[in-house]
């Protein structure tokens, strides 16, 4: 694991070194890249206090252990974590909600705890597949979008399977 | 779109979840928490996105994805048999797959809109088995350095949150050749 707690100052001297290398103004570089980090950042900011106020309302009235628990059985057969819910339910959805949910359960679990390391996996796994969709086949003009969708699906559930699956290999507690 | 009732959908049921199990004051001082919660997180990983953010932007200029999508389109031409000999569209994509790899969604998607739109020329209004697996990988995350979700965990006071690095790889390998497989499975027994 020395190498992998490494990985921060490695990557960062490697960019830079391969920048000098191609004669990039590597400062500038940076510094237009992390203005536009803020902008990101900017645009994320009203959808994760929606989505945020919404969850820990979900959390405090009860709700979300209700579904977990309803949930529970299925979920921990196919080996996820069931606190992990809320996420599977807007992954496909909304790329900022499945941030905000799971940023929410890696704060709450910690963010080197199996719940917590299951959330950034699965974050860092899977995609905004209705989202996507969408604006492919949007911007193709296809009326009959054929087998897209259940695949697409398969692809997700394999993302949330073996995210699970993943942490407890390379994690186990 | 959709956001719209499932927002409201979170909040009814909590408002109804909070009324039977008579924790309604909890709820709300949790929306009022939860607000703050959205900001805070925000600026919990705000350093740590913009300054990926940066380093992402050198490498762009450093011309690493060009590199890539040389390195890759060999590769490529196998997953995308019908359009293998068309340069427009096999550039596209191969450029597509580069930035997804590296983290560049901003620079992704209209790359690989252009190609979408150049394989449904052939076939007008119907996603054809090349278009759906373009579809399908573009689903599927296939970032080499989950950028966002390490600035979350270092926002949240990881002590490494890089070590994740190759779970992501592994969790998004089985998950890209998933949709892989599903893709060619369903272009064999589809029926229209």
């Amino acid at each position: 694991m020395e190498l992998l707690e490494l990985t921060v100052p490695l990557l960062l001297a490697g960019a830079a070194l391969l920048g000098l290398w191609r004669r990039v103004d590597v400062y500038d570089a940076l510094l237009s890249g992390a203005a536009d980090g803020l902008g990101v950042l900017i645009r994320i900011v009203p959808a994760l206090i929606a989505l945020l106020t919404a969850v820990w309302m979900l959390r405090a009235s009860g709700a979300l252990e209700l579904l977990a628990g309803l949930l529970a059985p299925l979920l921990e057969n196919l080996g996820i974590p069931p606190e992990t819910v809320a996420l599977l339910l807007v992954r496909p959805v909304s790329g900022s909600a499945a941030l905000g949910v799971g940023a929410d359960l890696i704060r709450t679990y910690g963010p080197d705890s199996t719940v917590g390391r299951t959330a950034a996996v699965m974050l860092g796994s899977t995609e905004t597949t209705f989202y996507t969709i969408a604006v492919y086949f949007s911007a193709a003009g296809i009326k009959k979008t054929r087998y897209a969708v259940p695949a697409a699906l398969c692809a997700d559930l394999a993302g949330f399977l073996s995210a699970a699956w993943a942490v407890r290999l390379f994690f186990p507690e | 779109m959709g956001m719209s009732g499932i927002w409201t959908g979170m909040i009814v049921i909590s408002l109804v979840c909070a009324l039977i199990t008579g924790r309604g004051t909890e709820m709300a001082a949790a929306a009022m928490e939860g607000a703050s919660a959205g900001v805070e997180l925000c600026l919990s990983m705000a350093g740590a996105l913009c300054l990926w953010m940066g380093v992402m932007e050198v490498l762009r200029r450093a011309g690493a994805m060009g590199a890539l999508s040389r390195l890759l389109r060999p590769v490529l031409g196998r997953l995308y048999p019908d359009f293998a000999r068309d340069d427009g569209v096999m550039d596209a994509i191969s450029a597509n797959v580069s930035a997804n790899l590296l983290g560049l969604g901003n620079a992704a998607t209209p790359l690989g809109l252009d190609a979408a739109r150049r394989m449904s020329r052939r076939t007008p209004g119907v996603a054809s088995d090349s278009l759906c697996m373009l579809v399908v990988c573009n689903t599927a995350s296939i970032q080499l350095i989950p950028t966002t979700v390490a600035a979350v965990r270092a926002g949240a006071g990881s002590s490494a949150p890089f070590d994740i690095l190759p779970t992501v790889w592994l969790a998004s390998a089985l998950s890209v050749t998933a949709g892989i497989l599903a893709a060619r499975l369903f272009a064999r027994l589809w029926r229209d």
